[in-house]
Order: C-alpha cells, then sequence, then structure tokens
C-alpha cells in the first residue's frame, strides 16, 4: 500500500533531517521525503500535525523467550509489543533454550519472526559452546545463517586467552563480536551496586571494578585482534572514559546502555523493590549522568531495553532470589524522549541512539529514512498521557517499575516495510 | 538515610511491624525499652503469665536455625498468653518448592496474628510483611546481612541497664560487620539513641564499603579503636569465613582482632563486653574474657525475654 503521512516532525538524523515535512511510501520503500514526484497517488493518507516522525526503532538487546521460556513470552507476543512501541528490529541475544548454535535455530527464529509479521529479528550466534566459554562455535556458518554477530550472552569468557582467539577468528569473517563485559570475579553473587544500598540493606554487592576491569580486559583485547566490537549493558561512568579512549585509538569499539541506567540509580531499590533488580545494576547519580554524557559525546552509541519478560510472580522474592530484569520493550521510546523533554539529551542523539546507530552495529540498511531505504518509521506522539497497566502493556512481561504509572509519550502508528504493523 | 521502611507503620503512623531499626524514632525505641524493663522482673515470679496475648496465635517461622532467638521469643509469647507455634522450615530458593509467601499466607489462612521471622535473605521479613492483611504482624528475627532488630532492642537495654546515657557513649563493634544484620541494626539503634561515637573494628575484607554512610568511624586495628570506649561487641565470625578468602587464618584473626584480657585493657576500665552468640571461645574472644566479670553475654540472653516480650505487647496494642 502506498502511504502518504503529512505535516509529521521528521527526525532523521543520518540525513541530517529535523523539520516539518511530509513522507511518502512506496510499497516498502521511501518514496520520497517532502513533495513527492507527481505520478504518485498514496492509498492512504495519515494527517501526523503536532506529532514526530522517526525512523524505526532497532533494539540492541531483547529476549523474547522463545524458544525455551515460552510460558513467559514468545516471539509473537513480544515482537507485537515491540511494534506498538515503533521497534521495528530486534537484537536477540543466544542464551535461549536451547541456545543459538545452529543455523537451524537462527531460521527457527527468523521464520518465527516473519510469520509473526510485526519486527524483525536479528539473532546472535552463540560465540562459544553451550555458552561455556571453553570452545568456539562454528560462528562463520552461523553468521551465512544471518546471526548479525556472536556473543556469549551474560556468560563469561574466563579464559583471557580464548576470548582473543574468539575475537580473531570472528574478525577473519568481519563477524562483529557482542560482549557483556565484567569480570565474573567481581561479579560474585552479587545483586545491587556496591555501595549505600548494599551496605544499607546488606545485599550482596557488585563493585563498579566487575565492570571497569572486565571493559579493560576486552578492549585490550580488542586492540590486539582486531576484531569489531559491541560492548552492550554499560553501566558505569568511569566504563565511558575506557570508551573514549578506545574511540581515540581508532577501534573498532561501540557500546550500548540500557535505558533503566540512564534514568535510575540504585536509591530507586528503595525497600528492597525487586522491580528494580536488573544486571549490570543500577549504580550512582554520577553514573547516570557519566552514561548520559557518552549518548552526548558519542561514546557510547546506542540505547536499548534490554527486555526481559517475567511475570510479576518471578519478582514476589527475597531481593537475592527474585528474577533480574525488566520488560522494557513497552516504554523504550517514551524513557527515551524523557531525556529530551528534560534537556538533558538532545533529539537527534536519543534518535541516533535507538536508530542509525545500532543500524550500523549490525550492519543492516535500516534506521534511515532516505529515499529508497526500507519504510521502517514510527509515529510519535509526545504529548499523550497513558498508562501502563494490564490494558495497555502489550509485552508478556509484567516486571516494570513504570507499571501502574502516568507516562507521557506514545507511538501512536508503526510502519515496518511499508505495512501498518501497529495503530493505536 | 535513602529509606525509612514506612510498611512497618500503619496510616497513624503507630508501629505495625517489626522490620528494621532504620527509620524508628528514639521516643519508640525508649518506649520499647521502658516496657520491657517492666517485664524484666517477671521471670523471677511464680507464675510467669499475663495475659496481654490471650487468645492470638504466635507462629516463630524459622527458615534459618536458632536456638536462643527462637527460644527468647518462644517463652516471651507464652509469658504474654499467647499460643505459640514453631515452624522449623526449610525452604529451596526460587522456583524450587513453595514460594515463601505461599507458605506465609497458607499459614494466615489458620488466622495467625503474628509471625516471628527469619530468613537467610536480606529482606525476606519486609517482603512478607508486606503481603499479608492489615491485622497481621511481623516480627523480623534476622534478614539475610539485613537486620536483626529485635537483638539489637536487647543488646540497647543490656547497655541501658549497664551505662545509663546513651549520649556519653563511645561503643565499638568489632569483626565481620559485612555479613552481620546484628551490627547493622545495632548501628541504626545506636544513631538513633545518639551515642557519642560508634567505631567498626575489623579488617578490610570484612567492613562494607561506604560504611561510614551509616554513621560510624571505621578503625583498622584493637588498640586505637578500644581506646576509651565504654561498650565492646564482639561479633560473631563464621568458620566458613576462615576459607582464606576473606580472613587468611584464624591464628592471624585473633592475634589482632581476638578479644582478650589484654587487649580488653585498651577499653575504659569499667567497659562492658558484649556478644549476640552463639561465641567461638578463641576464634574472636577469648574464655576469660568471655566468662569474665567485664561481660554480659548472659545478660543479654536473659533480657532478651523481656525485650522480645515488649516488642510483641507494643504491636499487639498493648
Amino acid at each position: 500500500m502506498d502511504i502518504s503521512i503529512y505535516n509529521g516532525h521528521l527526525i532523521d538524523p543520518i540525513n541530517g533531517v529535523n523539520q516539518i515535512t511530509d513522507i511518502h511510501i512506496s510499497q516498502n520503500r521511501i518514496e520520497a521525503v517532502g513533495n513527492p514526484n507527481e505520478n504518485f497517488k498514496s492509498e492512504k493518507m495519515i494527517d501526523a500535525k503536532g506529532q514526530y516522525i522517526f525512523p524505526g526503532i532497532i533494539d540492541l538487546c531483547a529476549r523474547l523467550r522463545e524458544p525455551g521460556e515460552e510460558h513467559k513470552a514468545t516471539i509473537l507476543s513480544e515482537t507485537r509489543a515491540a511494534a506498538s512501541a515503533g521497534i521495528t528490529s530486534l537484537v536477540c541475544p543466544p542464551d535461549t533454550l536451547p541456545i543459538i548454535e545452529t543455523p537451524g535455530m537462527v531460521h527457527m527464529i527468523q521464520n518465527r519472526a516473519n510469520a509473526a509479521g510485526y519486527s524483525d529479528i536479528y539473532p546472535l550466534g552463540a560465540l562459544t559452546v553451550g555458552l561455556k566459554g571453553e570452545k568456539l562455535t562454528d560462528m562463520a556458518t552461523l553468521h551465512d545463517a544471518g546471526c548479525v554477530g556472536v556473543s556469549n550472552a551474560l556468560e563469561p569468557v574466563e579464559n583471557s586467552l580464548l576470548m582473543r582467539r574468539a575475537m580473531q577468528y570472528a574478525s577473519t569473517y568481519d563477524i562483529p563480536v557482542f560482549m557483556t563485559s565484567w569480570d565474573p570475579w567481581l561479579q560474585g553473587n552479587g545483586v545491587v551496586h556496591e555501595g549505600i544500598i548494599s551496605t544499607q540493606l546488606g545485599l550482596p554487592a557488585i563493585p563498579e571494578a566487575a565492570e571497569t576491569v572486565g571493559i579493560a580486559r576486552d578492549i585490550a583485547l580488542v586492540e590486539t585482534s582486531g576484531a569489531s566490537a559491541h560492548i552492550n549493558l554499560i553501566s558505569c561512568a568511569r566504563s565511558v572514559f575506557r570508551l573514549m579512549e578506545a574511540r581515540q585509538r581508532n577501534l573498532q569499539i561501540s557500546a550500548s546502555v540500557a535505558i533503566h541506567n540512564l534514568l535510575c540509580s540504585e536509591t530507586d531499590i528503595g525497600e528492597f523493590d525487586t522491580l528494580y533488580k536488573v544486571i549490570p545494576p543500577l549504580r550512582t547519580k554520577q553514573d547516570q549522568e557519566g552514561l548520559i554524557q557518552g549518548l552526548a559525546n558519542g561514546d557510547i552509541a546506542a540505547i536499548c531495553s534490554d527486555h526481559q519478560p517475567h511475570s510479576l510472580d518471578s519478582k514476589l522474592s527475597p531481593f537475592s532470589e527474585a528474577a533480574t530484569g525488566i520488560a522494557g520493550l513497552d516504554t523504550l521510546l517514551t524513557l527515551a524522549w524523557s531525556l529530551v523533554k528534560t534537556h538533558q539529551l538532545s533529539a537527534e542523539s536519543v534518535i541516533s541512539a535507538l536508530t542509525a546507530n545500532p543500524a550500523r552495529i549490525i550492519g543492516i540498511e535500516r534506521g534511515n529514512l532516505a529515499v529508497g531505504m526500507p519504510a521502517d518509521l514510527l509515529i510519535f506522539d509526545d504529548t499523550f498521557n497513558w498508562r501502563l497497566d494490564e490494558m495497555t502493556m502489550m509485552s508478556n512481561g509484567r516486571n516494570s517499575p513504570w507499571f501502574g504509572k502516568e507516562l507521557t509519550g506514545k507511538v501512536v502508528l508503526t510502519i515496518k516495510d511499508g505495512q501498518i504493523v501497529w495503530e493505536l | 538515610m535513602i529509606t525509612n521502611f514506612p510498611v512497618q507503620f500503619d496510616e497513624n503512623g503507630r508501629l505495625r511491624h517489626f522490620l528494621t531499626i532504620q527509620g524508628l524514632s528514639a521516643e519508640t525505641l525508649i518506649t520499647i525499652l521502658d516496657i520491657a524493663h517492666s517485664f524484666i522482673d517477671f521471670g523471677k515470679r511464680e507464675i510467669k503469665k499475663i495475659p496481654l496475648m490471650r487468645g492470638k496465635t504466635v507462629v516463630n517461622l524459622f527458615f534459618e536455625p536458632s536456638t536462643r532467638t527462637r527460644t527468647t521469643f518462644e517463652i516471651g509469647a507464652k509469658r504474654l498468653s499467647a499460643d505459640v507455634v514453631n515452624m522449623n522450615a526449610t525452604r529451596m530458593s526460587t522456583t524450587k518448592g513453595e514460594s515463601i509467601l505461599d507458605t506465609v499466607k497458607t499459614l494466615e489462612a489458620m488466622h495467625t496474628d503474628m509471625f516471628v521471622v527469619r530468613d537467610h535473605e536480606s529482606g525476606s521479613a519486609q517482603l512478607i510483611a508486606s503481603h499479608l492483611p492489615d491485622y497481621v504482624r511481623v516480627i523480623n528475627a534476622g534478614d539475610g546481612r539485613h537486620e536483626h532488630p529485635t537483638q539489637a532492642m536487647l543488646d540497647m537495654f543490656t547497655i541501658r541497664q549497664q551505662k545509663q546515657d546513651f549520649s556519653k557513649l563511645r561503643i565499638a563493634i568489632v569483626g565481620d560487620i559485612l555479613h552481620s544484620r546484628v551490627a547493622r541494626s545495632q548501628i541504626h539503634a545506636l544513631n538513633i539513641l545518639g551515642v557519642r561515637e560508634i567505631r567498626v573494628i575489623g579488617p578490610r575484607t570484612l567492613i562494607p564499603t561506604n560504611i561510614e554512610t551509616l554513621g560510624v568511624n571505621y578503625v583498622n586495628n584493637m588498640k586505637d579503636g578500644l581506646d576509651n570506649v565504654d561498650v565492646v561487641i564482639m561479633l560473631r565470625i563464621q568458620r566458613e569465613r576462615m576459607d582464606g578468602q576473606l580472613i587468611p587464618s584464624e591464628q592471624e584473626y585473633f592475634a589482632r582482632y581476638g578479644l582478650t584480657q589484654k587487649t580488653l585493657n585498651f577499653a575504659k576500665s569499667d567497659a562492658i563486653v558484649m556478644h549476640p552468640g552463639p561465641i567461638n571461645r578463641g576464634l574472636e574472644i577469648s574464655s576469660r574474657v568471655a566468662d569474665g566479670s567485664r561481660s554480659v553475654i548472659l545478660d543479654q540472653v536473659t533480657n532478651g525475654i523481656a525485650v522480645r516480650m515488649s516488642i510483641m505487647a507494643h504491636l499487639m496494642g498493648g
């Protein structure tokens, strides 16, 4: 269907667009921005006056629970939730059950996503067999099968020599290596940041050094292996300095941060509020500010949801035993845009971090609304007031600290490859 | 302080549960100590019962073993004429078996009026209290490394018995602060009661980072740490911490932080020695000190009954 959207405020950072204009879609591609060819006749006209138009969001870290934990969520439920939040592409870590370490698994996940018809899923293949950190997987085969990168998910690769070899091998075939860089020994069985809250509540702590030591190692290994690497889920301001240095030395390293690490700090845990239990943990106010600064400077390239859907029951336990993670798809853009509203970040840097930058990291031609590009876009009403609740939350997960709260700003329409996949 | 634990108060600001010392007022602590004082001679009477909790059911729900805490709660509740059920439950963590909340709700369905809960996880008592109906009371008998508020109250009672005015006191807490729920509760209580200084003493591996945010001073040795103190509180060192990961060896630990007659001389001549028990003789404290004239360790146990009676009566509106 050919669609024209009029009068929207289009922000398309990679093309330097930030203005009120019209955008036209023919089949699955962008036909024109501004005035179309005089022969173009749209079948559907949408008035986006007073609303924003952004490229479809690319989320670098979302767990969909399928295969393996379909009682929590499915590819259908979570890609639909993603579409309703303007997320048209999702990167899924390999720690599904079974693990993504065979081409068959890659195809199965992509087929499920295609059948659902909401958002594309770009799986990451396992870096080591069984994510055990002992043997390399057939990563070139996995890459050929459609994995946009390889990763050991949240499992550590303790053996630094093996990690170096994994990077060298991946670099042979230009396969990006995705990492969560932390030292497993310092990480220990910690559940909160080592700071005020861990001391006050007597909870096992994760020191800042767990991350800064991990990042220092991984950056050194990237430098000696020539790999292209992405460090997922940065949580400390000091890590941003390491990334800045790496960028200054022109290493191929990018990084992303989870939206909740930008918006929350350790003190939000208050009295053992398990909804704020995340790994890496919420750290200090200074870390929060440092991460925001890192986005503004470009040392951190992307904002992800780190979506981890759970039932609420799994959070009804003593803090250490409660499930980890936040179901973050539904609120990703709303919360990220709140940083624009409070003047902490520019609209361009937030939208780049959600679209063009993650597209570059996984090497896909998306996150870009130039003529001829795939028509993945969304319309965002930044004045729309809504409540995240049983009715509005589209993910099967209910574990969000924002559940039951009033929010401002919502995606009202999502187009994926020229098709309307969500309309409020 | 970040949080004041509103869950333990009702809408009128009255204490509903006893979960943490943190967030309580000095008046509340003193009221509890005063009521406990009125119960103290009670144990010597011919008939050791008053009907303050007659017809009430108290469940001692212990997911972690305990001798003195459970026993003193049981004796205290019985002296208040409550019916007491002891549950020495075990639970598997997370998904295996019944959840802690399901266990509690099952017992609540049997019309329990008060739960006394001990668990190995920080925050368990808080979790339970926030999922029970308004009329059920919860007392935290120790949650993980977080708090052990009734122990701190009986310690305050014991200190007051010996020393009267809190505002003049210097207190040293020695040992494994990191893993100690007792220390956290004591630190809050001593600060609320306005002591002059609290020092924590031990190797850095056993001291939480940011310990100063709790309002204490850190000292790395006994000589400076005990200098001029009125009260020495020794903490139990778990044998499993002695595996070379946190402390090199028993010898090295005892030589530096063990309380002996000699190290006790660093403190004031009338300083008292306390320990929440159970004690490791020869590991953190010598027998001579533990059994000596300055030790009030057994007074702590005796006082535990009166203090726990006071807290139970206070929560039941007595």
